[in-house]
């Protein structure tokens, strides 16, 4: 396992949402709360773990952090007070603004997505697989 | 009762209809939603990452222009924004100082923000409420769904218990509907992963459906846009009736007594009275 | 000005890693009065202290400094040496060079002038040393234990057994506490009630105990030795002499009241005993359920009572009394899990605590033993166990682990098995935490041989379906989210401390922590010691444990309780503070902040231009006062001094740090 606890990932990923991986002591009720785990290559609590071990390349690779739906469940039963739904936005962020492209945008919406979809779900949508 | 009023981008597009019927049954109410002369769209999200703060400009302008007063809101998602970012600025003096220089506006934004369920509880009553209803729902079986956005973080959204919360299933009752609750009235819909990842939404709402459904509920009441289309749109097709979705203020206005071309008149007089104004 | 002698301490390397200990005995040279330095490595050694000693005499020393660790640790050791070479103990100062120095510096450069500055602020302090001798205090010999539970029936057995008086003051109407609502003891499962009773029995029957029941202490005053205690005892408006305990009352009585003792599972009457095996047997009047309190007629008791025991107009009586010791052993409580609204508690009959769940194993309790779901009535055939509900949870619970939570979820499977052969169990937990003897096998023989199922990871939310409660969870081991449809779940609740326990920490005079378990001593020395000498602590009033814990430190208690009781006199506070009366200007503000209730005002007579004037000054009880100092910071003439730590003696340390460097 290529555990290096040097990541440039963590550290940004920690300074911008306020979130330390370490208070997390895995008891996983973040994976039993959520509610999008089915998609989920990672399940909420292993991302934190990756993240304590410092996994950075396999974070990249995770579908994980484009799949949360920042509902904060997690965040509103984690028994350490650790807030995963900012973390899981800061995984997105520093992917995103390390220019590894957008995840989606305009162009790929269908003539009737856009007709049907509100406003609020194309403008969130947008602001959050977008930089 | 007189508030300022933010619409915000969906109730002014798809979502219409919860403005027409709230500003119908608020006028019933004596409730009086005055419009912000100025409003852009509220971002949708609140910014997780704390360096964002580009992002908190449209909120914090709007929070700005409510000048202390109380400010409401009737979708989720802007509730939301606005009492997030309200939070921060009242917590992190550094973010305000940034946002408020960028904007080149004093910040007076302390006043109370509120989603328009709070109004109906806090400052109207719901016993009151109660009293003014002309014709109740009764013998309907109406079940509510809070979603997300309006419960948490409850720390900061302070709107009601985030796990067994009571302020819709209240309303109802305070408009004489039969009200059954489902178990996962407080489950995320999928919010915007219906546009990327429409499977997971799928998944969400057949559970929400379901659960609704298993309680008996015939319909079911939101008050965000992006819930009331997943639970329209991603629902399994299982050859069943499909459960209704309202908008809590079109129950409301109903129950008020108000008919489709009354509140068809009060949004063209709406329509009217703000092309006046500019 | 004195002869002093400073002696400084290497304490291995703690101090002389970086304290330069040649430098500061060079430099202890030049302070004025000092006429003798040397250092040793261990000076709390024989050796060390013999080296004292000898230069006391040698040198005809009148004044004794010695730079070690912090007086809490050997300022008694020093003193008993300075005593034993002849020297009155109060003339030897302790400048702490190691706690306040060595351990808080890394660097020998900037340790080695500070630990001069602090050895030549305890000379100056030591040549105003004066002479002191501490009082000597009678010993009440008779012992007060608050809590009849199983901490205090067995402090208050061992302290009678070594034949001294003891009273037990209890808040129910009967002892037996937490213990005595179990239905099994983990890890061997004898019966609760089986090992317990007999304790109880033999409590009420030992000629040296006094059962208080249905009581409460409402105020203590005094010191070790002599503490007056205030007891209220409810009236129970039965007379306990007169009543048979025949039981005809609760059986006759119509009116009903939630039960405590049944963690409120089923009604008991009006009238009751709060179970069968209740010490004393003698029932009491809810008065707030009763009839005839509430409504006034009914009287359906009194009419029945063969004995007429009922006494309607009793009045709560107090009873006063001097104690040498006291023991606070006041127990727990179970936290509600209602305000984790994910689990549901409270919303659905068929979620229970481990306190609930435990009540329906036993066969006087609400389900006759009988182990089905009180919503249908019906043995549950899944039962989910969710550990850790408001424990190890800093956002809306307890940082602490409540330590006995894994053991009984394990014993509860177990028993399960053996009542509804064919329920399964699952256990969510973070970790298994089975430290004890014969603990870990115990859980492993659930796991291996009752058939749990544990599952590592927490439970996210219970949703009610039709019959069954949906269990939503995740085994992280597998990675896998796990859907189980529960019978019926069982919340492994935090053991919190009793929601008013600083308020008896407040009558007592002990202090708790943050999350209000009585704080003991020292966590490691002093387990059972509280910081107010005489009275001690036991049980899970202290931190959340286990039984065979809980009866170990309450006979370790009582063992501290026998060993005050067994001297005649104690020796009291000699450093204790004295009014300057021609100063005093008899404002009292030192009354008002006295916690001993040691200071009082008295009227002086004093000449004024021929004639005599009547002034009312502050006047120190030295028995009651403990040399807390607070009188001394509070007096705005100066005129309190506190002795050994008297305003000059601080004034000199202040100017020997700052004056010269």
């Amino acid at each position: 396992m290529a555990t290096s606890n040097k990541s440039r990932l963590v550290d940004e990923m920690k300074m911008q949402s306020g979130q330390d991986p370490n208070n997390c002591y895995q008891c996983a009720k973040c994976s039993a709360a959520c509610p999008v785990t089915a998609a989920m290559d990672l399940l909420p609590h292993q991302v934190i773990r990756y993240l304590q071990l410092g996994l950075e390349e396999d974070l990249a690779k995770s579908k994980t952090p484009w799949i949360c739906a920042s509902c904060f469940t997690c965040a509103a039963r984690c028994p350490r007070d650790l807030d995963l739904a900012r973390m899981m936005e800061g995984i997105r962020l520093v992917m995103l603004r390390r220019r590894e492209g957008n995840k989606f945008g305009p162009a790929d919406l269908t003539p009737e997505q856009l007709e049907k979809l509100p406003q609020q779900a194309l403008v969130s949508g947008f602001r959050k697989y977008n930089k | 009762m007189r508030y300022h009023y933010f619409p915000g981008c969906t109730l002014k597009g798809q979502a219409k209809n919860m403005e027409n019927t709230t500003m119908a049954a608020a006028a019933a109410l004596g409730i009086e939603l005055v419009e912000l002369e100025e409003w852009q769209c509220c971002g949708a999200v609140y910014p997780l990452y704390e360096d964002e703060l580009i992002t908190l400009l449209s909120p914090v302008r709007t929070l700005a222009a409510a000048k202390g007063e109380p400010l409401v809101s009737l979708c989720a998602a802007c509730h939301h924004v606005l009492k997030r970012a309200q939070e921060l600025m009242q917590r992190n003096e550094e973010a305000r100082k940034k946002v408020t220089d960028y904007l080149e506006v004093e910040y007076t934004g302390e006043g109370r923000v509120l989603h328009f369920l709070e109004v109906l509880r806090d400052d109207l009553g719901f016993d009151k409420l109660a009293d003014m209803v002309k014709k109740p729902l009764e013998g309907r079986k109406v079940a509510a769904y809070y979603g997300c956005l309006l419960l948490r973080p409850s720390k900061v959204m302070q709107f009601d218990d985030p796990e067994n919360p009571t302020i819709m299933e209240d309303m109802l009752k305070a408009i004489g509907a039969d009200v059954v609750k489902s178990p996962y009235r407080t489950e995320c819909c999928g919010a915007y992963l219906s546009v990327t990842e429409e499977a997971v939404a799928r998944d969400t709402v057949s559970r929400i459906i379901d659960s609704a459904r298993s309680v008996g509920a015939e319909a079911l009441i939101t008050a965000c846009p992006l819930c009331r289309y997943n639970l329209e749109n991603c629902a399994a097709e299982d050859g069943k009736e499909p459960l209704k979705i309202y908008y809590f203020s079109e129950l409301l206005a109903e129950a008020m007594g108000l008919q489709f071309d009354q509140l068809m008149s009060a949004a063209l007089e709406r329509r009217r009275s703000s092309n006046g104004n500019k | 000005m004195p002869r002093t002698g400073v002696f400084i301490c290497h304490c291995g390397t703690n101090i002389a890693g970086t304290v330069d200990i040649e430098k500061a005995v060079e430099a202890s040279r030049n302070f004025p009065g000092v006429v003798h330095a040397d250092d040793y490595r261990y000076l709390c050694s024989e050796m060390g202290q013999d080296l004292i000693k000898k230069a006391i005499e040698d040198n005809k020393l009148e004044r004794v400094v010695v730079g070690t660790c912090s007086p809490r640790m050997h300022e008694g050791t020093f003193r008993k040496a300075a005593a034993e070479a002849g020297l009155n103990p109060y003339l030897l100062e302790v400048a702490n060079i190691r706690e306040h120095c060595s351990w808080v510096h890394k660097d020998i450069e900037e340790g080695t002038p500070k630990a001069i500055a602090l050895l030549r602020a305890a000379v100056a302090k030591a040549v105003l040393n004066e002479s002191l001798d501490a009082p000597e205090l009678e010993v009440e010999k008779r012992a007060l234990v608050i809590g009849g539970g199983i901490a205090g029936i067995q402090a208050a057995i061992d302290i009678a057994e070594a034949g001294y008086e003891v009273d037990v003051v209890e808040r129910e109407p009967s002892i037996g506490g937490r213990m005595a609502q179990l239905e099994k003891t983990f890890p061997t499962l004898d019966c609760s009630a089986c090992i317990l009773t007999p304790k109880m029995v033999e409590a009420a029957q030992h000629p040296n105990i006094n059962l208080i029941t249905y009581s409460e202490v409402e105020e203590v005053k005094g010191f070790v030795g002599q503490f007056d205690v205030k007891i209220r005892q409810k009236a129970r408006s039965v007379d306990p002499v007169k009543c048979t305990g025949c039981g005809v009352c609760y059986e006759k009585c119509p009116a009903k009241a939630s039960s405590e003792f049944e963690m409120g599972l089923s009604k008991r009457k009006a009238i009751y005993v709060p179970f069968p095996q209740a010490v004393p047997n003698v029932p009491v009047i809810d008065r707030d359920a009763c009839l005839y309190f509430r409504k006034g007629r009914c009287q359906i008791c009194e009419k029945e009572c063969p004995p007429q025991a009922i006494v309607y107009d009793q009045k709560d009586e107090f009873i006063e009394r001097r104690y040498g010791t006291i023991i606070v052993a006041t127990g727990f409580d179970q936290m509600s899990p209602s305000q984790y609204g994910e689990y549901g508690y409270g919303q659905h009959p068929d979620i229970l605590t481990g306190l609930e769940f435990e009540r329906l194993f036993n066969a006087s309790g609400p389900t006759g033993g009988k182990v089905v779901r009180l919503s249908d009535g019906k043995p549950p055939k899944k039962v989910v166990f969710v550990q850790c509900v408001g424990s190890r949870d800093k956002a809306r619970g307890m940082n602490y682990c409540s330590k006995i939570c894994c053991m009984y979820t394990a014993k509860q499977a177990v028993l399960l098995k053996e009542k509804v052969p064919d329920a399964k169990s699952y256990v969510f937990y973070i970790d298994v935490r089975t430290a004890g003897k014969g603990y870990e096998e115990f859980q492993r023989r659930a796991a291996e041989e009752y058939d749990v199922a544990y599952l590592r990871g927490q439970v996210g939310k219970i949703f009610p379906e039709g019959d069954h409660l949906v269990v939503h969870g995740v085994d992280s081991l597998s990675g896998k989210i796990i859907e189980i449809k529960a019978d019926m779940v069982v919340l492994a609740a935090a053991s919190i401390a009793r929601a008013d326990a600083p308020d008896l920490g407040r009558i007592v005079g002990i202090n708790s922590d943050s999350y209000h378990f009585f704080n003991e001593a020292h966590p490691k020395l002093k387990p059972v010691e509280t910081h107010t000498a005489g009275i001690f602590i036991a049980g899970a009033c202290q931190a959340p444990k286990d039984i065979p814990d809980t009866v170990a430190q309450a006979s370790a208690a009582a063992v501290k309780a026998v060993g005050l009781l067994s001297k005649d006199f104690l020796k009291g506070e000699a450093c204790t503070a004295e009014v300057n009366q021609a100063e005093c200007s008899g404002c009292m503000y030192c009354e008002a902040v006295c916690p001993y209730s040691a200071i009082n005002p008295v009227e002086i007579e004093e000449r004024y231009h021929g004639g005599t004037l009547k002034r009312t000054v502050a006047e120190v009880n030295p028995a009651l006062c403990q040399g807390c100092g607070s009188c001394t910071v509070i007096c705005r003439s100066g005129s309190v001094n506190l002795k050994g730590f008297s305003n000059e003696q601080i004034l000199a340390e202040v100017d020997a740090i700052c004056l010269q460097r």
